[in-house]
């Protein structure tokens, strides 16, 4: 066994691992950290094909910030697990026809499935004098361009409108102004009183 | 013998493993020493005397404290979800080790000379908030809970600016390696070609960020002492602790390392002529981490809103302005080049 087909078992293992523990574990919590190990494998999945750029952007995109959030998210959620006991008879019938339909899909994909007899040979990447991440910089910046920017855009448009969505002015609570705070000096915001021993203010 | 090494598997990893403890051991030396600098430090600023008993002006401190902890009894909070408690200091300890695996400390003294290093680097860092939240949740206590949270939101909201200055490094190399970095800082004027010229104010967002990153004062809020006891770590004892805290001690040590390879030349001499070598690479990194004593020693801690304001108000608008600023400089080669080091052929 070389240690590219060593490497490629070990992260194809843990991943579906991951990815089974994910959907089964009891605990949101612990569904989260077997989802960032399913996510971490599948970029030691993606070193091993030649594609580092992409494992690196995996990993600071997905784990590093996605997956934190939703950490955050599900650490403060209460759930009640009999309750999605109750409820989980009721969509049974629900999930296992979608379940049936992605399983009969993947094997009509799967059937028509072809590939080389040579590929087999390709399990790790072979390095080339190009580098990725200068070949992906070419095309995105380059080639594509406006279709990149107009994705870039999108996002832009649906930052804006999930802001507005959000965005409420309020009149009735105290807000700090930081410059105000900031040029606030002892001089203006202190009265120095002289005091006579036994007199009041 | 050297067939052996270079072709067949065992020897090569044999040789690897090699490397590792080669840069693991050296380094987890250098923390003991650092933590008592860091102490001494603080001392000398409060006009304290600082670790003083153990050893010859107390150089051994460390190792008693070493000891200590490894000797003392691990306590699990009734309710802790054991597994996780116990995974997040090893996965701050672990995360906190392989990112030396990409930092060279002198020409080709690397363990794993890949293209995307800093991005590796970067890809790391941005992994050590487990650490911190797994803790503070498996805790089961209120205090740690809260630490965890304002980690959480504190570290993702200063790896944006950290991510957009190196950017602007990685512009004005034209690569991603570290050895590439340092190279492309090499020149006739010595330390006036460094990066630390070219991107001036980064190198100040730089240094708060990292700040902020590795949770250190003024910045420490995820552990403010005076609110949350010992944030994350209030429910740790004995070795798991020693594990967080040697972790958040590389964390810092691997910020210096950054900071001197992509501001200050690495490896490379500050004046023309001197030999280049790694004892100016070290000689920077305990500079560096000098800097980070000093500022814990004479800042007060940060209010939590300030430091989200100015985590995405100041310093997210200047590293994105820089950003553009250098792709400028870099496309139009002002200067002869100096923001596009890959025109001028090193």
């Amino acid at each position: 066994m070389t240690v590219a087909v060593f490497t490629f078992y070990f992260f194809a293992i843990t991943t579906v691992t991951g990815g089974l523990m994910t959907v089964l574990s009891r605990n949101p919590v612990h569904s989260v950290l077997w989802l960032i190990l399913a996510f971490l494998s599948s970029a030691g999945l993606f070193v091993l094909l030649g594609a580092e750029f992409v494992a690196m952007l995996l990993i600071i995109v997905y784990v590093g910030a996605v997956a934190v959030l939703f950490l955050f998210v599900v650490m403060m959620l209460d759930v009640d697990f009999a309750e999605l006991k109750a409820e989980m008879s009721k969509y049974m019938p629900l999930a296992l026809l979608i379940g049936a339909v992605i399983l009969m899909q993947l094997g009509m994909a799967l059937g028509v499935w072809s590939f080389a007899e040579t590929s087999g040979e390709n399990l790790a990447a072979p390095i080339g004098e190009t580098q990725n991440t200068a070949a992906l910089g070419l095309l995105i910046y380059d080639k594509y361009i406006i279709l990149f920017q107009l994705a870039g855009l999108i996002l832009l448009v649906a930052m804006i409108g999930a802001i507005v969505l959000t965005l409420r002015h309020r009149v009735d609570i105290k807000r700090q102004n930081v410059m105000q705070q900031m040029h606030r000096d002892p001089a203006k915001a202190m009265e120095l009183k002289d005091m006579k021993p036994g007199q009041g203010l | 013998m050297v067939d052996f090494f270079t072709n067949t598997n065992l020897g090569i990893i044999l040789v690897i493993l090699g490397q590792c403890l080669l840069v693991l051991i050296p380094l987890l030396v250098a923390l003991a020493f650092l933590m008592y600098a860091d102490r001494k430090v603080w001392a000398a600023v409060q006009m304290r005397k600082g670790p003083n008993v153990v050893g010859p002006f107390g150089l051994l401190q460390s190792f008693a404290d070493f000891l200590k902890y490894i000797v003392k009894e691990i306590i699990v909070p009734a309710g802790a979800d054991k597994v996780v408690f116990f995974l997040a200091p090893m996965i701050a300890f672990v995360l906190a080790v392989i990112s030396w695996a990409v930092i060279p400390f002198n020409d080709g003294w690397v363990i794993s000379d890949i293209n995307v290093a800093i991005l590796y680097v970067f890809a790391i860092s941005s992994l050590e908030v487990y650490g911190v939240i797994m803790g503070g949740w498996a805790s089961n206590s209120k205090y740690p809970f809260l630490g965890s949270l304002r980690s959480a939101a504190q570290m993702i909201s200063y790896e944006v600016s950290i991510g957009l200055i190196i950017i602007g490094v990685i512009i004005s190399t034209g690569s991603m390696n570290f050895g590439d970095i340092v190279a492309a800082q090499d020149g006739n004027a010595g330390l006036f070609n460094w990066y630390w010229v070219a991107h001036f104010p980064m190198l100040f967002l730089f240094f708060i960020s990292a700040l902020a990153e590795t949770n250190r004062p003024p910045f420490d809020l995820p552990e403010a002492e005076s609110e949350l006891v010992a944030g994350f770590q209030v429910e740790y004892s004995s070795t798991p602790f020693l594990l967080f805290m040697i972790g958040e001690l590389m964390a810092v040590v691997l910020m210096c390392a950054l900071l001197t390879l992509l501001f200050f030349g690495g490896w490379l001499s500050p004046i023309p002529g001197l030999p280049d070598g790694i004892f100016w690479m070290i000689l920077k990194m305990a500079a560096a981490f000098f800097m980070f004593a000093m500022v814990k020693a004479i800042t007060p801690r940060y209010r939590y809103d300030q430091l989200m304001r100015i985590g995405w108000k100041v310093f997210l608008p200047l590293s994105l302005f820089w950003v553009v600023l250098v792709s400028f400089l870099a496309k139009y080669e002002v200067l002869g080049g100096f923001w596009a080091r890959w025109t001028m052929g090193v």
